[in-house]
């Protein structure tokens, strides 16, 4: 039985970080490419860390799982806030069908569009 | 049954890592570039677990450990790079 659900939960998270991937090649923006990446890190390697901790139930295991899903969403909240900023700041020019653009008013001469 | 499902989700783990590849060629900007190799940095991660759950070493663990801090480490540091050469 749990055989299976570890199975499952591999091919979850192998799908959602290849979905990632595919949102990263063909989304239109820096900003939106940055969103469909974060699938990956979050919730496919959460998948994959759940899937190993019930294939492999020791204490050795369990505790290393847990430490590296804790690190990664702790880091990957700073690191794409870093790189939204660093976008941000260097005028990284939007997607066409933006609605509504709050970034400072002295970041839109480098190419975003008016409000 | 496990063999198989590992099977499939270290091919799909490689092919998401070659169309990030992609990306990372074609990226237009430089924060592109960044994330794709940032989502590079966290496939390795996620293959390095399904390595640990294959061959049940829990040493493929402690190197996914630090893969994922340095990742973490040069994806700060090209993002302060490219705040301050704008500036």
């Amino acid at each position: 039985m749990s055989e299976w659900i570890s199975s499952g939960l591999f091919i979850a998270g192998a799908t959602l970080a290849l979905l990632a991937s595919i949102g990263v090649l063909r989304m239109p923006d820096v900003l939106t490419r940055m969103q469909a990446s974060t699938k990956a890190s979050t919730l496919g390697l959460g998948c994959l860390l759940l899937g190993l901790a019930i294939r492999n139930p020791e204490l050795s295991f369990v505790i290393r799982a847990g430490s590296i899903a804790t690190f990664m969403l702790l880091t990957t909240a700073v690191s794409a806030h870093v790189i939204a900023r660093a976008a941000a700041r260097g005028g990284a020019p939007l997607w066409k069908g933006t609605v509504v653009d709050e970034r400072l008013p002295q970041t839109h001469d480098a190419g975003g569009p008016p409000a | 049954m496990l063999t198989v499902s590992l099977a499939i989700a270290s091919t799909m783990l490689a092919l998401a890592a070659g169309l990030t590849f992609i990306r990372l060629l074609k990226g237009p900007t430089l924060p592109d570039r960044v994330i794709a190799i940032d989502l590079i940095g966290v496939l390795m991660v996620c293959l390095l677990v399904v390595t640990a759950a294959a061959t049940a070493q829990q040493a493929f663990l402690d190197v996914a450990m630090v893969v994922a801090l340095i990742s973490f480490v040069g994806t700060v540091a090209y993002s302060r790079y490219i705040e301050r050469s704008q500036s």
